[in-house]
């Protein structure tokens, strides 16, 4: 069985379709997922009538029982479960996961519904994409495309990739400064300069340009 | 540009005009964009959001959108302010309530608005008024057409345009139209039409999107999936639905007409009534009897009142727009000068709240 639970996203916020727990009244802000055999069945359910529901099919749950009183699920027990396959060690070892680019975690997507950057769909495209799925009911794009060549990392299976690896090398130069390797620094300052000059729009396109990316200035 | 200068037109939601507006208010469509070399908006340090809004600023003031534009600053803006361009539907509430450089692009008309860093880098829409997604699509191709000449937009060949929520991934496009619906209302059969909307994956929302309630009847159909069709099918999946809502809506005037004429005529008669007489009202309350008069105008229920001095009262009656036009300040005297400033209108007793419908 594969299940996929999708926590503690508000829906109102997330694509503004406000629903009802399928419980009681209250506003529904756990949205599970439960991909079984094939078939796809959603839950909505309130803070409340969730945690029940969690616990039924998690089994006890001590940590998410005693945080009832609590506000906020966030950081409580209700957050921890995303299954892939059915262990805890399982859950824990995919929320560890981070972002080479950008260092979310898997689990702060979960708990916030917001990915980190763009290189998210790639690092995580493996669990993203049931969840997509079930969204969507597709997960393949097919409208419009940027006009542009990709003029570096030349290779189309990766779109922008290339020019998102920046936020990676933005990351490890602030690193390297902040333990004083002001070489790596330099190397990483070096290969954003390198980057952005590839990407930079064709002089000429616009009036004003200077071509630069504006962002050389680190 | 000076916000000021707007308290003097309507905007373009409740201009009125355009085809089928005695239903359809608005037509927009919106695409959600992010550039590939930063982290997306939640994610983003305060300088990445400094280096992204100069960045977006700078490039859109570099090409031509098909409209000149003016820039608002909105991380400096008043609270007041930033409520008035959300009451205009130039913003989005969480626009408005989020932290650090962001801003807003806007033309005259007020049918195009750039949203920078908003959920995503870029938030693009045009705005119609009546029933036109065609025209309002059209427009919006030509504007994002025109910046991603100079931006690069994060993009993956499976996944489409990458947006910071996976509900927008693929085109990032929203389709809605804004509907009034009293008389779906009236005779409850909105539920129903709503439950049917979410089967063929149509979003219903309030007045002011996301998560708000529907007041004075007002309803935002769009498109729920952005993934795995066109932008061009996904225009037509909303545009398809309205005629037959519309339909709905006209059938609901009619049959209210013709077997309870009597209580319609009073229904909107007492509405009106409140809303020349009241010392004290809400804008929830404004709204919901502003909407029933609306349809009293357009079944010939009421003779002396205008569509577009209603469609005026509806946006100049919201909080942020009363308090600049009034200069009113603090929650508790908003209700009183409302009901006065309603009073002044159709009294005709206050050239200013009369001029002002246009």
């Amino acid at each position: 069985m594969w299940r996929l639970r999708w926590n503690r996203i508000d829906r109102a916020d997330v694509c503004g379709d406000a629903m009802k727990c399928q419980q009681c009244d209250n506003p529904a802000v756990f949205h599970i997922t439960e991909l079984e055999a094939g078939n796809v069945r959603e839950v909505h359910l309130c803070e409340d009538h969730a945690r029940t529901y969690l616990n039924q099919s998690e089994g006890a749950d001590p940590e998410g029982s005693s945080s009832a009183e609590g506000g906020s699920s966030k950081g409580s027990g209700l957050s921890t479960p995303l299954g892939v396959g059915q262990t805890a060690d399982d859950l824990a070892v995919l929320d560890q996961r981070c972002c080479d680019m950008c260092g979310i975690t898997f689990f702060e997507f979960r708990n916030q519904g917001r990915l980190g950057c763009p290189h998210d769909y790639i690092q995580f495209e493996a669990e993203l994409e049931p969840l997509i799925a079930n969204i969507h009911g597709a997960t393949e794009h097919t409208g419009r495309r940027p006009s542009r060549q990709v003029p570096i990392a030349a290779d189309e299976k990766f779109g922008t990739d290339g020019l998102t690896a920046i936020i990676g090398l933005r990351r490890g130069m602030k690193d390297a400064i902040s333990r004083e390797d002001y070489e790596s620094a330099k190397e990483a300052r070096d290969e954003i300069r390198a980057i952005e000059e590839a990407w930079a729009p064709p002089s000429g396109g616009a009036t004003g340009q200077s071509g630069g990316t504006g962002e050389g200035k680190a | 540009m000076r916000l000021d200068t707007l308290t003097n037109s309507i905007g373009e939601w409740l201009r009125g005009t355009g085809p089928e507006s005695d239903i359809v208010m608005s037509s927009r469509v919106r695409l959600a964009r992010n550039l590939a070399q930063f982290p997306f908006v939640s994610r983003a340090t305060e300088q990445d959001r400094a280096d992204t809004e100069r960045m977006l600023r700078e490039r859109i003031a570099s090409v031509p959108v098909g409209r000149e534009l003016d820039y608002i600053d909105v991380g400096h803006l008043e609270e007041i302010d930033r409520r008035f361009l959300v009451e205009r539907q130039l913003i989005s509430r969480e626009h408005a309530d989020a932290q650090g450089a962001r801003g807003v692009a806007i033309d005259r008309l007020e049918q195009v608005s750039l949203m920078i860093n908003e959920e995503d880098h870029l938030r693009i829409q045009c705005m119609h008024s009546g029933l036109d997604l065609h025209g309002a699509w059209d427009q919006i191709k030509v504007v994002d057409d025109q910046i991603e000449k100079v931006v690069s937009y994060a993009f993956h060949p499976r996944w489409g345009y990458l947006t910071a929520c996976p509900t927008n991934v693929g085109t990032g496009i929203r389709v809605s139209v804004m509907l009034h619906l009293p008389a779906l209302v009236i005779t409850r059969q909105i539920d129903k039409v709503f439950r049917s909307l979410h089967k063929i994956s149509l979003a219903v929302r309030g007045l002011y999107g996301e998560g708000s309630q529907a007041m004075g009847d007002f309803y935002q159909i769009s498109n729920q999936t952005t993934l795995g069709r066109t932008e061009d099918e996904l225009v037509q999946q909303v545009a398809d639905v309205v005629p037959v809502l519309i339909d709905y809506e006209r059938r609901a005037r009619e049959f209210l007409v013709r077997e309870t004429q009597q209580n319609v005529h009073d229904q909107v008669s007492r509405a009106y009534g409140i809303l020349r007489t009241a010392q004290t009202i809400s804008n929830e309350e404004t709204m919901q009897l502003l909407s029933r008069v609306r349809m009293g105008v357009l079944l010939g229920l009421i003779g002396d009142v205008k569509i577009s001095d209603i469609n005026s009262l509806l946006i100049r009656t919201q909080p942020a727009h009363l308090q600049k036009l009034r200069g009113v300040d603090g929650e508790s005297s908003d209700d009183i000068e409302r009901a006065r400033y309603l009073r002044q209108h159709f009294e005709g007793g206050d050239s200013s709240a009369r001029a002002s419908a246009n």
